[in-house]
C-alpha cells in the first residue's frame, strides 16, 4: 500500500510549500513591521516603498525607548498583568474548589450565577465600572486597572472542569488521613490542577497585557499608561516616522510572543479540556 | 415513638448544622469571587439600566427623570441608527471570513508531518498579536502614499486606493485587520476541536474506501460543528464589542462610516459626558447581542451534531 519513496517525498515536500506560504500570508503584517523598523528614516519615507531592510538600521530601537517612556509603559503593563493573573489564579482556585469538591446547599444555583457573568458584556458594566474608578479616585493607579478583572467566571469554569476530572477516592483518602479541605486544596487539588492553572496563566496574562479600552479610560497620566496606549500615542506623536513606531511594537510584541511560544501547546491543551466541551 | 421522633428530630438539627457548616465553608472559598462580581459586573449593570432612564450631569450623577423617552430619543436619532447599521454589516464583513479561515488554517494543521507542531503554531499566531499593535501594523499597511497594499496594487497597474480615508473602503478595511486578529483565537480552537475527532472513526472511513476529502466532509467537519457552533457565537459577540480597531484606525470617520455602535457609546460619555443616553445605547446593543445569540441558538443549534 505505501507508496514509492521518492513520490512520497515529493507530496511532503508540496505539502511543506503550500504550509510555508501559508504561512508567509499569516504572518505578513508582522514580518511587514519588522522589516519597516529596520529601515532608515529615508528608506521609511521612499516610494517604491524597500522590501527588504538589508542592511538593516537598528538606530529606530534606541529611539523609540529614548522619544517615549516605553520601558515604563513595560513595567506597567507587567505589574497590572501580574496582578490580574495573581488574582484570577487565586479567586478561580478558591472557587473552583468549592464547585468541585465540597457539597453545599445552593451550590448549582450558584454555579449557574457565576456563569452568567459570561453573558453580560463589558459596555454593559463599563459606564458605571468608570464612575466608580473616578469616584474612588482609583484612575492612574495600577488597584483601578486590575480590580474589575480579579475575578474570573472563565478561568473559575476551566479549573473546575480539571478538578472534576481528578478521582474521587483522592479527597476520600485525604479525610481519611485528617486531612481538612484547606490542606487538601494546597497539597493535593492545586498540584494536580497545574496544567489547567497553566493554561489560566498564560490566557490570563494575554488578555491583560493586550488590554485597550479599560485602559485608556482610567489612565490620563503619561506615566501610567500601559503598552498598548502608549504605543498608539507613538503613532499619533511621530506621524512620519513609521519605522521608529514599528520598532515599539516590535518591543511590545515581544513579550506576549515568547509567551506564546512557551505556552502554545499549554493553551491548546486546556482547551481541548475545559471550554470548547462543556 | 417518642424517643423515634426525638431521634428523628435531633438527626435532622445535625443535618441543618451539618449543612449551615458545609455552607458557611463553601461560601469561605467562594465570597472572593462573589464579592468581586457582585461590585463589578451585578451591581453595574443594574445601575446601567437605571441610568438609561435619567438625564445625567458630568459628574455622572443623576438629574432627572425620563424613562423610556430616552429610548425613543436615541433610535429616533439618525446617527445612532446609522452606527447600528454600520455594526451589523461589520459584523456580516468579518464573522464568516474569520470562520472561513480559522477552518482552513486548522484543517492545515492536520497534516501528518513532522514539522507540524511548528506550523501550527505559526498559523494561530495573531492570537499572541493586541489588537492595537495589530492596528497599527494595518495602518501603515495601507497608507495611501507609502503602503504596501498600494504599491502591490501598482504592480498590477491598479490605481491606489484611499483604503481608510474613503467611505465605501474604511469599513471594509477595518473589518479585514478584524479578520486576520480574529483567525489566530479561531484558529486555536479549531485545533484543539480536531486534537478530539477520534482517529479510529478515520481508519474505520478509510478501510470502507472513502477518500481524504470525503472523509473529511462525511466525518470530520459533522464532528467539528459544536466548536464551530461556539465560535460563531464568539465571533458574532466579538464583532459587536471591537473598539480597539476603529479607536487607532479610523475614529469612526470617515463621515460616519466607521462609527460602530460601540464607538459612538465610547464617545457619548468619555468625551460629552451624556452617561444616561451612552447607557441606554448601550442597553440597546446588549438586547441586540442577546438576540443574536438566540437566534443562533435557535436556527443553528439543531445542525450541530453533540458526539
Amino acid at each position: 500500500m505505501s507508496r514509492p519513496p521518492a513520490r512520497r517525498r515529493i507530496v511532503t515536500g508540496a505539502w511543506y510549500a503550500l504550509l510555508g506560504i501559508v504561512a508567509f500570508v499569516v504572518l505578513f503584517p508582522v514580518l511587514s513591521a519588522l522589516t519597516r523598523s529596520l529601515l532608515s528614516d529615508t528608506e521609511i519615507s521612499s516610494f517604491p516603498p524597500k522590501l527588504l531592510p538589508f542592511p538593516p538600521h537598528f538606530g529606530s530601537y534606541p529611539r523609540a525607548f529614548a522619544q517615549a517612556p516605553l520601558l515604563r509603559y513595560l513595567l506597567n503593563s507587567a505589574i497590572q498583568s501580574t496582578l490580574v493573573t495573581a488574582g484570577q489564579l487565586l479567586t478561580a482556585s478558591c472557587a473552583a474548589f468549592a464547585f468541585a469538591f465540597l457539597r453545599f446547599p445552593g451550590r448549582n444555583v450558584l454555579f449557574l450565577v457565576f456563569l452568567a457573568t459570561l453573558m453580560v458584556p463589558w459596555e454593559a458594566t463599563i459606564i458605571p465600572n468608570y464612575l466608580l474608578m473616578r469616584a474612588l479616585r482609583w484612575t492612574d493607579t495600577f488597584a483601578g486597572l486590575s480590580a474589575p478583572f480579579l475575578g474570573t467566571a472563565f478561568g473559575t469554569f476551566l479549573i473546575r472542569q480539571f478538578m472534576k476530572t481528578l478521582p474521587g477516592e483522592l479527597r476520600d483518602a485525604a479525610g481519611i488521613d485528617g486531612c481538612g479541605n484547606a490542606r487538601f486544596l494546597l497539597s493535593v487539588a492545586l498540584p494536580l490542577s497545574r496544567p489547567a492553572l497553566g493554561t489560566l496563566a498564560v490566557y490570563s496574562f494575554l488578555q491583560t497585557w493586550n488590554q485597550y479600552l479599560w485602559p485608556l479610560l482610567v489612565t490620563n497620566n503619561n506615566l501610567m499608561r500601559t503598552v498598548q496606549i502608549g504605543i498608539t500615542l507613538l503613532q499619533d506623536e511621530e506621524r512620519f516616522m513609521m519605522n521608529t513606531v514599528m520598532a515599539g511594537i516590535m518591543v511590545v510584541l515581544l513579550p506576549t510572543a515568547v509567551l506564546f511560544v512557551l505556552g502554545n501547546r499549554q493553551l491548546i491543551r486546556g482547551l481541548t479540556a475545559g471550554a470548547v466541551k462543556g | 415513638m417518642i424517643s423515634m421522633t426525638r431521634q428523628h428530630a435531633h438527626a435532622a438539627r445535625l443535618r441543618r448544622a451539618r449543612s449551615a457548616a458545609s455552607l458557611l465553608e463553601a461560601f469561605a472559598y467562594l465570597s472572593p469571587s462573589i464579592v468581586l462580581f457582585a461590585v463589578f459586573v451585578f451591581v453595574p449593570l443594574v445601575t446601567t439600566v437605571r441610568l438609561s432612564a435619567f438625564t445625567t450631569d458630568p459628574l455622572g450623577r443623576v438629574s432627572a427623570f425620563v424613562g423610556l423617552a430616552q429610548y425613543a430619543r436615541i433610535l429616533a436619532d439618525p446617527r445612532f441608527v446609522h452606527s447600528i447599521g454600520r455594526t451589523l454589516l461589520f459584523a456580516v464583513f468579518t464573522v464568516p471570513g474569520t470562520l472561513i479561515a480559522g477552518l482552513l488554517l486548522a484543517t492545515l494543521g492536520t497534516l501528518r508531518l513532522s514539522k507540524i507542531p511548528l506550523f501550527r503554531m505559526l498559523l494561530s499566531s495573531p492570537l499572541a498579536v493586541s489588537a492595537a499593535t495589530a492596528s497599527l501594523m494595518f495602518l501603515d499597511m495601507y497608507h495611501p502614499g507609502l503602503g504596501i497594499l498600494n504599491y502591490l496594487l501598482g504592480l498590477l497597474h491598479q490605481k491606489p486606493v484611499p483604503w481608510l480615508v474613503n467611505e465605501t473602503t474604511a469599513l471594509p478595511a477595518v473589518a479585514a485587520t478584524t479578520v486576520w486578529l480574529q483567525t489566530g483565537l479561531n484558529t486555536i480552537v479549531l485545533l484543539a476541536g480536531l486534537q478530539d475527532v477520534p482517529q479510529v472513526l478515520h481508519e474505520s472511513a478509510r478501510i470502507d474506501g472513502a477518500g481524504p476529502v470525503r472523509a473529511y466532509f462525511g466525518i470530520t467537519l459533522p464532528l467539528l460543528t459544536p466548536t464551530l457552533f461556539f465560535l460563531l457565537i464568539v465571533d458574532v459577540l466579538a464583532a459587536f464589542q471591537a473598539f480597539t480597531q476603529f479607536h487607532v484606525m479610523t475614529r469612526g470617520g470617515p463621515n460616519g462610516a466607521t462609527n460602530v455602535m460601540v464607538y459612538a457609546i465610547y464617545r457619548e460619555f468619555y468625551f460629552d459626558g451624556r452617561f444616561g443616553i451612552a447607557a441606554a445605547q448601550s442597553v440597546v446593543l446588549f438586547l441586540i447581542m442577546l438576540a443574536f445569540t438566540l437566534a443562533e441558538f435557535r436556527f443553528f443549534e439543531r445542525k450541530v451534531q453533540y458526539a
